[in-house]
C-alpha cells in the first residue's frame, strides 16, 4: 500500500468511469430485457373470429378459440335466464361493477351480461389463476358444487364457482366475474368475437 | 507463483509428466488438496451425509441426460409433444435417457429435502456456515425454476395449465403484475414463444447459474469446514500439526464412504427407471400424456408432488385466512409491547408496523398475499441462520420436547405436501391453513422458543463409535 495521500482528481475519475460503466450496462440491457415483450407477430395474431351459432339450441354451449384462448357461447334457456335472479344475493358482483372497462362492455351491463338475453358470451378462463372452469350447467346438488347449485361454471383448479351469466360467487378465490369479450351480431345467427364496431 | 523445479535424475516417466504438470497448472494441484486429500472432514458422519454427494451425482445426471435429450427434443409447440413421443418410443435407448431424466428431476428433490432436512437438524447453518446455507437455499430456488420451466417441455396438459396457472401467480403482484406475466409469457396466452423461452432457461441460462452456485456452496463449505452429527467445532481440538483431531481427509475416507451411499441409491433410482418410472403418477402426471389443448383444463389439476407443500400454502390463503393473519399480527405485536423490554421508539415501531402490514393484508387481494406465502415459506429458508438463538447447534443436545416440534414441523411439511395433490374441499383447506400457521409459526418464533428449555452438555470431542 502506498502512503501518499488520496488523489481526488484520481477518485473523481474512478467515479466516473464506474458510472458510465454502470449506464453503460443498463442501457445494454434495455434491448434483453424487451425481446421478452410479445412480438409484432404476436401482436398482430388477435384478429377476431367468427361464429355461425344457427345450429346452437338451448341450453347447448360451442367454444371457439379466439386470441389462444376458449370462448364460450351458451345459449340459455328461459330457466336458466330466471336462475339468474336466484344466484343474485350469493354473488361477489352481481351488477358487475367491478373493473367493468375490462371485464363487461357497455352492451353487457345488464342483468344477463349479454347483448341478446339468451346468448352468453365469455372468455372461459377463470379470474383466479387462469384455469378453464368446466360447465355444470345443470342445477342440483352434484359433486364439489353447493347443493343449492342452479347451474353454471367450476374451476377445478381452486374450486372457484360463477353462475350462468359468468358472475363469481362470494368466498372463492375467484377474485372477479369471467371476461365479457367484445363482440357483435353480423346477422341473426352470425357472431363476430373480437370486435364490436362495424370497422 | 511456486517455483519452477526440475525432475531428479532418473525420474519415471509418470513422475516427470506430474512436475510437467505442476510447473504448468499447479491450480489443479492445489484444489486436489484443498477440497479432497487435505480437506480434514469430521469422522462422525452418519447417514444424513450421503445426500450432499448424492445430489452432485444426480446434477451430473441431469446435464448429461438433458444434453442427449435436447439433441431429439424440439422446443416448438406445434412439435413438441410429438418430439417427446418421439424419444420415447423411436430414438434408440431415448425412453431410458428420458425416464432418467425425469426420474432425476423427482430424485433430486428427494435428495435435496433431506440433505436440507439434514441441515435443520444438526444446525449446519449456524455461524460460521450461514454463507454455505444462503448458496444452498439459492441452489434449492434454481432448482424449483429449472423443474418448474422443464416440466413445461413436453407440452402437455399438466405441462400446460400448470405453467399457466404459475405465470398467472406473478400477475397477482399489484400494479407490476399483469405486464410482468405478459413479459413472462412473451404472448397474451402460454404459447409457442413461452415454450421458446422456457427451453432457453432450462437447458442453458439456469444450468449455468445453478453450476456457479454449487461451485460457491461447496468452496465456502471447504473454507469453514463441514460442520457435523454433534454440531461441535473439530478444528477446535487440533494436533500438534494442526490437523484436527476428528477429521480425516475427504479421500480417500469419504470418497469411498460415499460409493456405498451411491451404489444404494443408483439401485433404488433404477428399479424405478424400470418398474415405476412414473411413480403411480407422482413423478410424471397422467394428464400430461395428453396434448396441450388451451381450451380445456384438466378436471383435476395438481403440481408435481415436490411443489405441492408450498402450493398447499398458495390455496390455504382465503379471505378468511387472510382475516387470521391479520388477528395474529395484532397479538403477536401486543405480546412484543407486552414481554419485550424496548425502548418507546421501538415500541412505537411495532405498533406501525401491524397497523401498515394489517391495512396492507386488508388491501390487496387474497390471491396476492396466497402468492406472499408460496414465496415467504421459501424465502424464509434464508434468514434461518438468524433465527436459531439456541445456544447448541445440533438436535442431539437440545431439550427433548425441541425433537417434537421439529418431528412436527416434518410431519406439517408432508401433510401440506399430501393436501397440495388432494382437490380442495372445506375440511381441507382448514388443515392446510392450521399447517401454514405452523409452518410460519415455527420460525418466526424461533427466536423465542429455540434459546428455551434445558440443554444438554455439549462434548468436547466428537461421539464416535468405531465400526
Amino acid at each position: 500500500m502506498s502512503n501518499d495521500a488520496i488523489d481526488p482528481s484520481r477518485r473523481m475519475w474512478i467515479g466516473i468511469a464506474c458510472g458510465a460503466g454502470t449506464l453503460g450496462g443498463v442501457a445494454v440491457a434495455v434491448p434483453f430485457i424487451s425481446s421478452f415483450a410479445p412480438s409484432e407477430r404476436a401482436k398482430a395474431a388477435g384478429a377476431a373470429v367468427e361464429v355461425d351459432i344457427g345450429n346452437l339450441r338451448a341450453g347447448e354451449m360451442a367454444t371457439v378459440e379466439w386470441r389462444g384462448k376458449p370462448v364460450w357461447i351458451l345459449k340459455r334457456t328461459p330457466e336458466q335466464l330466471a336462475s339468474l335472479k336466484a344466484t343474485d344475493a350469493l354473488l361477489a358482483d352481481p351488477k358487475s361493477l367491478r373493473k367493468p372497462e375490462e371485464l363487461t362492455p357497455e352492451y353487457a351491463r345488464n342483468e344477463y351480461r349479454s347483448r341478446k338475453p339468451e346468448v352468453l358470451v365469455a372468455v372461459g378462463i377463470c379470474s383466479h389463476l387462469g384455469c378453464s372452469p368446466t360447465a355444470k350447467l345443470q342445477a342440483g346438488p352434484q359433486p364439489s358444487v353447493p347443493d343449492n347449485w342452479q347451474g353454471g361454471f367450476f374451476c377445478p383448479c381452486h374450486g372457484s364457482t360463477f353462475d350462468l351469466a359468468g358472475r363469481v360467487f362470494k368466498n372463492v378465490p375467484a377474485p372477479d366475474n369471467l371476461e365479457v369479450p367484445p363482440h357483435m351480431y353480423l346477422s341473426d345467427s352470425r357472431l363476430l368475437i373480437g370486435e364490436d364496431k362495424a370497422a | 507463483m511456486a517455483e519452477f523445479k526440475d525432475a531428479p535424475a532418473g525420474a519415471s516417466i509418470a513422475d516427470k509428466l506430474t512436475i510437467w504438470t505442476q510447473n504448468r497448472f499447479p491450480t489443479a494441484f492445489d484444489a486436489y488438496r484443498d477440497h479432497l486429500s487435505e480437506y480434514y472432514a469430521p469422522k462422525n458422519f452418519n447417514f444424513w451425509y450421503f445426500f450432499g454427494a448424492l445430489a452432485m451425482l444426480v446434477l451430473v445426471i441431469q446435464i448429461v441426460t438433458g444434453i442427449f435429450l435436447v439433441m431429439h427434443y424440439k422446443p416448438d409447440a406445434a412439435l413438441a409433444f410429438a418430439s417427446v413421443e418421439y424419444i420415447m418410443r423411436d430414438v434408440p435407448w431415448g425412453w431410458l435417457v428420458r425416464y432418467m431424466h425425469s426420474t432425476g428431476a423427482s430424485a433430486f428433490f428427494v435428495v435435496v429435502y433431506l440433505h436440507m432436512f439434514r441441515g435443520l437438524i444438526y444446525g449446519s447453518y449456524r455461524k460460521p456456515r450461514e454463507l454455505v446455507w444462503i448458496f444452498g437455499v439459492a441452489i434449492f430456488l434454481c432448482l424449483m425454476a429449472e423443474a418448474f420451466m422443464g416440466y413445461l417441455l413436453p407440452w402437455g396438459q399438466m405441462s400446460y395449465w400448470g405453467a399457466q396457472v404459475i405465470i398467472n401467480l406473478f400477475a397477482a403482484i399489484p400494479f407490476v403484475g399483469p405486464d410482468l406475466a405478459l413479459l413472462i409469457r412473451g404472448d397474451y396466452v402460454v404459447g409457442d414463444a413461452t415454450l421458446n423461452r422456457f427451453f432457453a432457461f432450462h437447458v442453458i441460462a439456469i444450468p449455468l447459474v445453478l453450476l456457479g452456485l454449487v461451485v460457491a456452496h461447496i468452496f465456502a463449505l471447504h473454507d469453514v469446514g463441514s460442520n457435523n452429527p454433534d454440531g461441535i467445532e473439530i478444528k477446535d481440538q487440533r494436533d500438534a500439526s494442526g490437523k484436527p483431531l476428528d477429521g480425516i481427509p475427504f479421500h480417500p475416507y469419504y470418497t469411498v464412504h460415499d460409493i456405498l451411499g451411491v451404489s444404494v441409491f443408483l439401485m433404488i433410482f433404477s428399479a424405478i427407471i424400470f418398474f415405476a418410472p412414473e411413480m403411480g403418477g407422482y413423478f410424471l402426471e397422467y394428464n400430461n400424456f395428453i396434448p396441450a389443448d388451451p381450451l380445456k383444463t384438466p378436471s383435476h389439476i395438481a403440481p408435481v408432488w415436490y411443489f405441492t407443500p408450498y402450493y398447499s400454502m398458495l390455496r390455504a390463503t382465503t379471505d378468511p385466512m387472510v382475516n387470521v393473519i391479520c388477528v395474529l399480527i395484532g397479538v403477536g405485536a401486543l405480546l412484543a409491547l407486552w414481554k419485550v423490554r424496548m425502548s418507546i421508539a421501538a415500541k412505537a415501531g411495532v405498533v406501525v408496523a401491524a397497523v401498515v402490514a394489517i391495512a396492507l393484508l386488508k388491501t390487496f387481494d387474497a390471491k396476492f398475499w396466497g402468492v406472499v406465502m408460496m414465496g415467504g415459506a421459501v424465502m424464509i429458508l434464508f434468514v434461518l441462520p438468524w433465527l436459531d438463538h439456541s445456544p447448541v447447534r445440533s438436535i442431539r443436545y437440545r431439550p427433548d420436547w425441541h425433537k417434537a416440534v421439529y418431528a412436527v414441523f416434518i410431519v406439517v411439511f408432508i401433510v401440506l405436501g399430501w393436501l397440495g395433490i388432494q382437490p380442495v374441499s372445506d375440511g381441507k383447506t382448514l388443515l392446510a391453513q392450521i399447517g401454514t400457521v405452523y409452518y410460519f409459526g415455527f420460525f418466526l418464533l424461533m427466536p423465542w422458543w429455540s434459546r428455551l428449555g434445558r440443554f444438554k452438555p455439549v462434548p468436547e470431542r466428537v461421539v464416535f463409535n468405531a465400526h
